[in-house]
């Protein structure tokens, strides 16, 4: 039997879907285990893997799932204060640190003076200084400024990072035309008009892109707020369910649902804007 | 230049050579005042807290307030330090693992994803870049109750497949690197697939579809145009991958809950500082080990840099 070469070459990609399904079902069964669990009672979280079983439809007890474990954590535990929280923290560092970090990416790419190469060179020393090397002299800096357990000892700190200021720079020495810019102070725009109306609507992928990750570095945050905060009123969701498991560690399907209501708002909006998140994820690495 | 005229709209009354004194080409202080708060949060958050940690390295302090010059001593501990040792065997453990077992995963999906004509390519790239979306914090909580013994996933899965496995099987006691290179392995496969198929798609595909017309088998295809066009990439993925793992610290630190496991067996060189530093009180120590760990860094990035210049040369 011969076959003609469309056929061959779906044959030949029969074994690359196959791969590629087994590895998605890797991915997705941690996620699979996670939503069941929040949705069974103790007791079935540990009679049973996924569903529980059942003589309901396809074999499982769909009478048995619940939501017993979130309103647990709303109503009893404060889990709502959590997430304000998180949200205010999250959508803060990600305003202030895309707005001062293209401010800082805009000078070093379209002004020339003296001092500049300094300034650049002082953005890639910053970009591989570890984080975990300023962790104590950090934290003997903010007790003393007076800045333990405030939010603006968790702001502060990340308000312009290095790697923003970078990819700033990189999307701006292309995008930004010197000659539009040279037009516009002929017209005797002002250099923050000129920054706000023209710089910043030309690199709004970029602003998206940052946006993104920041908000999703701020939220998924645990050490910064764990050694900065102190009073429970003011912990985002990564340290408060941390604390959950502390008080109430056998109760899977409890800690399992303040994990899912922690992850699936930000999960269901990043995969929906997967695309330009990913675009600012690598620009830095493919054109630096 | 508060009564600036909007750029888009050029007004015809305009005059085409501005007068001198409104024409500024660039003015010198703006640049700075862009700058300044990048160069002020670096100033006091990065510099001063650098310049401090360096002299703690030589201090030992009793909480953020009394401390004493201990000069080398911090440094001389160290080396005699078992635990020091212990962190630093776990975390090469770790970084090895880390490297060896999930880069060339994320190398393998990124080939299989690049295929030509593959349908459905976007969804299988959603599904597995989106583990990274997770933060580590709740990644630890997740895989702490599925590497749980009897109940979690992992035991009832491979003894339901293989009824001799011990379905106690102490993960978290006994095998927790293992454990912790396993949740990383989930969390980081699909994050790392990203970079390698920004990459890929530099590789020209003429070129692919001519050689594989001459003869050239796969892994010569491979061997001689796909990598050296990926090896850039490829050398800062597996630099990002090694610095990160250095630095692993909140992933145990959830994964076992506060602890560094029995007998240690899950301590890393950041916890280890943080165990220090923040709950017996010693910053002195905690940025001791904090500067030795930025040299195993630092060493990484030259070697590296080294790596890469040398391959642009041949």
């Amino acid at each position: 039997m011969s076959l003609t070469p469309t056929q061959r070459q779906r044959l030949l990609l029969a074994p690359v879907y196959a791969a590629l399904v087994v590895a998605a079902g890797f991915t997705l069964v941690p996620f699979a285990w996670l939503i069941c669990a929040a949705f069974k009672t103790n007791a079935d979280v540990f009679s049973s893997n996924f569903l529980p079983l059942g003589d309901g439809f396809l074999g499982v007890a769909w009478e048995r799932l619940t939501v017993a474990n979130f309103v647990r954590l709303f109503a009893e535990l404060g889990i709502g204060r959590a997430m304000a929280n998180s949200i205010f923290i999250a959508a803060t560092s990600a305003l202030l640190a895309t707005f001062f970090c293209a401010l800082a990416g805009y000078a070093l790419a379209k002004f020339r003076f003296p001092g500049r190469e300094w300034v650049i060179s002082v953005v890639l020393a910053a970009l591989v200084i570890p984080g975990s090397l300023l962790m104590a002299p950090g934290y003997k800096l903010l007790f003393d400024l007076g800045l333990l357990d405030t939010y603006a000892g968790l702001l502060v700190p990340g308000l312009t990072p290095a790697f923003g200021v970078f990819l700033f720079r990189q999307s701006m020495m292309n995008a930004v035309p010197a000659t539009l810019l040279e037009s516009a102070r002929i017209d005797g725009a002002g250099e923050f008009r000129i920054f706000f109306t023209i710089v910043l609507p030309l690199v709004r992928p970029m602003i998206g892109a940052y946006l993104m990750i920041t908000f999703l570095g701020a939220w998924n945050n645990f050490i910064g707020p764990q050694i900065v905060l102190q009073d429970p009123a003011r912990f985002p969701l990564s340290v408060a369910i941390n604390q959950l498991r502390g008080l109430y560690g056998t109760d899977y399907g409890l800690i399992m649902s303040g994990t899912l209501v922690s992850i699936a708002p930000v999960l269901a909006l990043f995969l929906l804007l997967q695309k330009e998140f990913i675009a600012g994820l690598t620009s830095g690495a493919v054109k630096g | 230049m508060s009564e600036a005229i909007a750029p888009s709209r050029p007004v015809p009354s305009a005059p085409p050579a501005a007068p001198k004194g409104r024409y500024r080409a660039e003015p010198v202080w703006v640049p700075w005042v862009f700058l300044a708060p990048f160069l002020l949060t670096f100033g006091v958050f990065l510099v001063w807290p650098l310049i401090q940690s360096v002299m703690l390295a030589f201090q030992q302090t009793f909480g953020p307030k009394t401390s004493a010059w201990v000069g080398l001593e911090n440094f001389t501990f160290m080396f005699g330090d078992p635990l020091f040792w212990k962190a630093v065997r776990n975390t090469a453990v770790f970084a090895a693992g880390s490297v060896c077992v999930q880069l060339p995963l994320s190398l393998g999906l990124a080939l299989l994803l690049n295929r030509p004509r593959l349908k459905g390519r976007a969804f299988f790239r959603m599904i597995f870049f989106a583990p990274s979306l997770v933060g580590l914090v709740f990644v630890g909580l997740l895989f702490g109750l599925m590497f749980a013994p009897r109940t979690g996933l992992v035991n009832t899965t491979l003894h339901g497949l293989f009824p001799a496995f011990d379905p106690e099987f102490p993960w978290l006691q006994l095998y927790i690197m293992p454990a912790l290179i396993l949740a990383a392995l989930w969390l980081y496969v699909g994050f790392n697939m990203i970079y390698f198929l920004a990459a890929l798609q530099n590789v020209p595909e003429e070129l692919m579809e001519a050689a594989a017309l001459d003869g050239a088998g796969p892994w010569h295809r491979f061997r001689h145009i796909v990598l050296p066009e990926i090896l850039p990439i490829a050398t800062f993925v597996v630099l990002m991958s090694l610095l990160g793992s250095l630095q692993l610290f909140e992933l145990p630190f959830v994964l076992l809950n506060g602890s560094a496991g029995p007998d240690n067996r899950g301590l890393t060189i950041v916890m280890y500082l943080y165990q220090t530093g923040f709950v017996s009180g010693d910053l002195g120590y905690a940025s001791a080990i904090g500067w030795v760990l930025a040299l195993f860094m630092g060493a990484f990035a030259i070697g590296q840099k080294w790596f890469s210049k040398r391959h642009e040369e041949s």
